[in-house]
């Protein structure tokens, strides 16, 4: 177990080293030269330079890397072009915004879709089984802005059922924040939801039909027993792996979501550093939602361990 | 979608005759299946009829969709309007019409670039293994890491908008699934009999996965290249929904929704139909891929 941990911790910082590549490679592939591409051909000849120097884009790659990621290690991400404010503080205002939103999406995607996979392959070929299927094909097909405009229209447009947009802090007014957190939280959990459904449905077909599980029945257990004891212990083991993989879907999800309702998260906060050619916060959030990412798909492997008795990994 | 599958259509069967009739079969079982179900069919249709849309927009939309007309700004829909004009007096059908070219080229070119690239370094991890094996996947599990849509635009960023540069950032945050998938396959059929058979007979490295590998691979990513076109225009949507995307006179769905917003409450179809179309164009996609992974693979019949 501790061999297979310092194993994947290893491959994590690997994994990490080569994003940080990718995030200090993107201010390089501009066109032609990077400071004279951010602040356009109006800006000063003075003014360019003062920018090539605090990029050190006057100093060979590596050097300019070596500074950026011993930068990095010490929590230093640099200051934002546009913002004219640390980049690392510009996130703590944000992250915690972006992450209210990603974990309510989140538990709302599990609490819905284990229940309904399972009740769709119990009940397979059923009428319940079909709205199940076709509402996780829509889902997976509807863009989530164009759904946030549908509910903008419709729920608090004309039914004024509740708010346009806007976040509030749940520290500050809980019913007002929540109230405003519903439709973009069910926004966002649209796709990891549709995608989970199909997955808790496809495994549990597949342990259903094992000996055991009859085995299990043929032993009097009540069918509710055999579902949740038996099976569902087996067959929620592809569901994991998936949920570790939806926290991408979370992430670019809240790109649009914070876009049509207005909350001032890290995904607006990408959107306007992308628009501001801001390439220091570009590259600060490719780092810290790649460090996110790796992270929990770290965690979903050691978990495995504990969820699924099989898996040994000393052997 | 599995990793290991078993090709339904053994293409080596050129050394014995009789391996003929079997193929033929799997081909008519491919289409009853295909072609069994509803949902599938309406799917193909949709997509037939979107190409044809895109092929023909030149002569079948009612006006021209880059035509300013401030005096008609913001009608509502009507007999001369269909669905009615956005704020520059432009017809709006005529640019979801013209926005079909644009779903459909960043969907088919960056898809295309991505299972290009994809399938080659898969197919090139799979089969030589090694360090280059290792290099491969680590760059990949570090794509990976990045949100797709986090990654075409930060791509985005730094080339600029246009449909070009969508079409390159996009293809780049598909590769990752394509290596994946491809170096899977590629594990799964290097055990065979028949590769090791052409590598005994002293076949090239390169001539073994061209014309052995490869092929035996290719059912499973036919299926992805398939979901993977909804994703690209549900992702282009997006792109171009936060502005960053096709630049602006030209008609793009998402930034036709975008554009809408603002007149939400007086104009509300400005933004609902392009968003519709996006829909329906994805579910398409979505159908007709689930439809060839049941007809291709046997096994997954039924469970998925």
């Amino acid at each position: 177990m501790i061999v297979f941990v310092v194993r994947r911790l290893i491959e994590t910082v690997v994994v990490l080293v080569l994003v940080s590549f990718i995030a200090f490679s993107l201010l390089h592939i501009t066109p032609g030269d990077p400071a004279l591409f951010i602040l356009g051909d109006t800006a000063t000849p003075e003014r360019i330079q003062a920018l090539r120097q605090e990029l050190w884009l006057d100093q060979p790659l590596y050097v300019q890397y070596a500074r950026w990621a011993t930068n990095l290690l010490q929590g230093n991400l640099g200051n934002s072009i546009v913002f004219r404010e640390s980049v690392a503080k510009l996130f703590a205002v944000r992250l915690p915004i972006t992450f209210h939103l990603g974990i309510v999406a989140l538990f709302l995607s599990i609490l819905v879709s284990i229940p309904a996979g399972i009740l769709s392959a119990v009940r397979r070929g059923g009428w319940l089984d079909s709205i199940i299927n076709v509402s996780a094909n829509l889902a997976m097909a509807v863009p989530i802005f164009w759904l946030g405009i549908l509910g903008i229209y419709f729920f608090a447009l004309n039914l004024r059922w509740l708010p346009v947009q806007g976040y509030t802090a749940p520290t500050d007014d809980f019913w007002l924040s929540t109230r405003q957190l519903v439709m973009p939280a069910i926004c966002l959990a649209l796709v990891p939801l549709a995608s989970l459904t199909r997955q808790t449905r496809s495994s549990m077909l597949e342990v259903i039909r094992q000996d055991y599980i009859r085995t299990a029945r043929s032993k009097g257990l009540s069918e509710w027993q055999v579902i949740t004891e038996h099976a569902l212990k087996n067959a929620i083991i592809p569901v994991v792996t998936l949920l570790g993989m939806q926290l991408r879907n979370l992430v670019g999800g809240a790109i649009l979501v914070e876009q049509v309702f207005n909350i001032p998260g890290m995904g607006r906060l990408l959107v306007s550093g992308v628009f501001g050619k801001d390439y220091i916060l570009v590259q600060g959030m490719v780092m810290i939602v790649g460090v996110v990412v790796a992270l929990a798909n770290l965690a979903v492997d050691i978990s495995y361990g504990y969820i699924d008795p099989r898996i040994r990994y000393d052997e | 979608m599995s990793t290991t599958i078993i090709p339904s259509a053994p293409q080596t069967s050129t050394a014995f005759g009789d391996l003929q009739t079997p193929h033929t079969k799997s081909w008519q079982r491919f289409l009853r299946v295909f072609l069994g179900r509803k949902v599938v069919i309406f799917g193909a249709v949709i997509i037939a009829i979107l190409i044809f849309v895109a092929l023909t927009a030149d002569w079948i939309t009612p006006y021209d969709p880059y035509q300013q007309n401030l005096r008609e700004s913001l009608k509502p829909p009507s007999s001369a309007h269909w669905l009615g004009t956005d704020a520059l007096g432009r017809d709006t059908l005529s640019r979801i019409i013209y926005g079909t070219r644009t779903s459909l080229a960043v969907g088919v070119n960056s898809v295309g670039l991505a299972a290009l690239i994809g399938m080659t370094l898969g197919l090139l991890a799979g089969y030589l293994g090694g360090w280059i094996s290792t290099l491969i996947m680590r760059c990949v599990d570090a794509l990976m890491a990045i949100p797709p849509l986090m990654l075409a635009l930060a791509i985005g960023a730094a080339l600029g908008g246009g449909l070009n540069n969508v079409i390159i950032s996009l293809g780049i945050s598909l590769i990752p699934t394509y290596v994946r998938l491809m170096r899977g396959q590629v594990l799964a059929v290097k055990q065979s009999d028949y590769i090791k058979a052409s590598e005994i007979i002293g076949s090239s490295d390169l001539r073994t996965m061209l014309a052995h590998v490869l092929p035996n691979c290719l059912s499973p990513l036919i299926v992805l290249i398939t979901l993977n076109l909804g994703v690209a225009i549900i992702a282009e949507a997006g792109l171009s929904f936060v502005g960053l995307g096709i630049t602006p006179p030209g008609a793009a769905w998402g930034s036709m929704v975008n554009d809408g917003y603002r007149y939400l409450l007086s104009n509300p179809i400005l933004s609902f139909a392009p968003g519709f179309c996006v829909m329906l164009v994805v579910l398409a996609f979505n159908l007709v891929g689930d439809g060839l992974r049941d007809a291709l693979d046997p096994r997954l019949r039924g469970t998925l």
